[in-house]
């Protein structure tokens, strides 16, 4: 038998069908669905008379719309399009029988964290969701990607997927991490280094020493930006610290079901000699902390360096370089450490787990954030939130001056009462940097939690080793 | 669905590189619970001042551009998420054709759930589009879908490559539930292994 590799394992072992011109329906073991990308879907089957095929795989959270702030059960913090896109999920979940946890569940919060949270998403899985941000998942070894919404109506309809098979890409990150560098940064600076069209068609498994020595949270961070480097998948194999993550998660297998899936598991690897269409390999060493300065995720740059001139691009990169530097304010040469940023958001399914908020715990703790800053810190679930408050740092980041919030995407895409008025600069943990992202006219610069807590605390992108 | 055969209309330039979802429509406009209306916010930000008033150098506010059936369109179009609404105020406005170098994954399948037709091309057939694009209304291409070409307003043919499957379900307007739900016999068969190989699943 041909060597495979990761994605070429599970691939295989989630074919239902395959026609002759290889265009396969693929079989899904997990439906993430959350009230944006949904109401259609629903409506869709309503007018075809077609109910949810397995409603036991199928969860649902509302994440995007609803607000942060205390009292949020009270609807008159949503506006009247975002109260009806969440009652269009509460009715949508009970009327088809899915799983659900309304907003006033201490388990809501941002679908991509409350899926693993809650053990539903496994290694060897097939997870799909409306969000482009599915990619996460990938870090436990499944194989997750965002689809549109007809595709969510199908699955719903059928649990498949029509889909024909991606190339195989491997990323590998050799050596070791510096000193202040994140798993944000790695996700980064590949996506620096392939652009943000570098995986398109392409899944990428992600591997290396460095990979290996992230914890489960670090991976998910990585894998979550795989879709920003235009990969629809990325892959991490499963391996000790999978299993220890996934152990005795309410939706994990017990007993000896968790013995069958781990031996399962066992098998999830790529085998030698598989073949990669692409192959990046970059070295952990040569990583330093980064940011963004445009409104592309490619567009990063290590935190040391200053604002590039466009005319040093190329093609078609040249006006949009010049388009982006024009919208965030910037002028070539500008020094990085010099950009004062007025807003700090840390959170989001990027950035928004427990190990985020320890790590920035370490930066801020007995400090106060810039006078006159807006920062604020929204845990990714409300189970993160609470773990945050018994473990104290909750308020070592209210004593540094943070707005502590309740759970939700937040500020990452201002479809919420969080966000950037027009010329405010964010020094932001989430994942997207496009114009318009955190708000009209709102600036964005990509970083790590630790970075932006560096932010937070000086006024301006920092290095955040100068801190340490 | 509705039918993708040919089409001969206005082709629109935009060469500005990875245009993404958030550009095609931000997110304030996302929280519709139904699939049509979205038209006249397509590119809302680059194409209104905050008042409402139209940005008259954006290329669809250009009288000749108004009524453009076809986008020729720079590199990695439809980037960032995977927002159905994107190509739904494609479709709404009356854009059915895009033409560029790369397209982002998602955003490519979106399309062909909605009668849009994504083309990739390589870098000089696109520039060739492009500079007949910018002739303005008097350059119509002609967008055939069964020959798989394009006609230049100067008689120029581009041959094009698309997946077999797709093709024969924009032809057809075809409703791929539909077409799933006739092979539930496979699905079903799949889920009874599934079950017994994997039943943490």
């Amino acid at each position: 038998m041909s060597p495979k590799t990761l994605y070429d394992k599970i691939w295989d072992a989630h074919i239902a069908h395959e026609a002759d011109d290889g265009t396969c329906l693929l079989y899904i073991d997990r439906h993430l669905v959350h009230e944006v990308t949904s109401p259609q879907a629903f409506e869709g089957l309503r007018m075809a008379g077609r109910s949810v095929h397995a409603p036991e795989k199928t969860i649902a959270v509302p994440d995007h719309n609803v607000p942060t702030t205390q009292g949020r059960q009270d609807v008159s913090q949503m506006t009247k399009d975002s109260r009806i896109q969440v009652a269009a999920l509460d009715t949508n979940a009970k009327e088809f029988g899915i799983h659900y946890y309304p907003m006033n569940d201490v388990r809501q919060g941002i679908v991509h964290i409350v899926g693993p949270e809650q053990g539903w998403t496994l290694p060897g899985m097939t997870v799909v969701c409306g969000d482009s941000h599915t990619a996460t998942h990938g870090a436990f070894g499944a194989l997750a990607h965002g689809i549109g919404t007809s595709e969510v109506e199908h699955v719903l309809a059928t649990q498949t997927l029509i889909q024909k098979k991606s190339k195989n890409m491997k990323v590998e990150i050799t050596g070791q991490l510096k000193t202040g560098v994140t798993a944000k940064d790695v996700t980064l600076a590949v996506i620096g280094a392939t652009g943000t069209a570098g995986g398109t068609g392409y899944v990428i498994e992600y591997c290396g020493a460095v990979i290996r020595d992230l914890s489960v949270e670090g991976r998910m961070t990585v894998c979550n930006m795989a879709i920003e480097g235009g990969a629809r998948a990325g892959l991490i194999a499963p391996d000790e610290k999978t299993y220890e993550y996934c152990n005795g998660r309410p939706h994990a297998p017990k007993g000896a079901a968790w013995e069958q899936a781990i031996s399962y598991w066992k098998t999830l690897f790529t085998d030698e000699d598989a073949h990669f269409d692409k192959v990046v390999t970059l070295r952990g060493e040569d990583i330093q902390p980064v940011v963004t300065w445009g409104t592309s995720p490619e567009d990063v740059l290590p935190i040391t360096a200053v604002v590039p001139n466009p005319d040093d691009f190329e093609g078609g990169k040249i006006d949009a370089a010049r388009r982006s530097l024009d919208y965030m304010g910037l002028t070539p040469g500008q020094k990085l450490t010099d950009i004062e940023i007025d807003t700090v958001f840390i959170g989001s399914c990027t950035n928004g787990r427990i190990e985020d908020f320890r790590a920035v715990a370490k930066v801020v703790e007995g400090k106060k954030i810039k006078a006159g800053m807006r920062a604020m810190i929204v845990p990714g679930s409300g189970l993160v939130r609470a773990q945050a408050e018994e473990e104290g740092l909750a308020q070592i980041f209210k004593d540094a001056g943070f707005e502590w919030r309740l759970a939700g995407c937040s500020m990452c895409l201002a479809m919420n009462p969080d966000q950037l008025s027009e010329g405010e600069r964010c020094a932001a943990t989430s994942n997207r940097n496009f114009e318009g992202r955190q708000g009209y006219k709102g600036r964005t610069h990509l970083v790590s939690p630790v970075m932006a807590a560096a932010a937070a605390l000086t006024g301006k992108l920092t290095d955040v080793r100068d801190l340490m | 669905m509705e039918k993708f055969t040919t089409l001969q209309g206005i082709a629109a330039p935009m060469p500005l590189v990875n245009i993404d979802t958030d550009m095609i429509i931000p997110k304030v406009f996302l929280k519709s619970i139904q699939r049509s209306g979205f038209g006249k916010n397509l590119f809302d930000e680059m194409r209104y001042n905050r008042d409402g008033t139209e940005i008259k150098d954006f290329v669809l506010n250009k009288p000749q551009y108004r009524n453009a059936e076809v986008l020729i369109a720079g590199d990695n179009f439809g980037c960032g998420s995977s927002r159905e609404h994107a190509p739904w105020a494609i479709a709404d406005f009356g854009i059915k054709c895009i033409v560029s170098t790369s397209f982002a994954d998602i955003f490519f399948n979106n399309c062909f759930k909605n009668g849009i037709l994504p083309i990739k091309l390589p870098r000089d057939q696109v520039d060739l589009l492009m500079a007949d694009a910018e002739k303005g209304a008097n350059a119509r291409m002609t967008v055939d879908l069964e020959s798989q070409e394009i006609k230049t307003s100067e008689g120029i043919v581009i041959t094009f490559e698309v997946d077999t499957f797709k093709k024969h379900c924009l032809l057809n307007g075809l409703d791929d539930i539909g077409l799933t739900m006739e092979k539930k016999g496979a699905i079903d068969a799949f889920e009874a292994k599934a079950n017994a190989s994997r039943p943490w699943a």
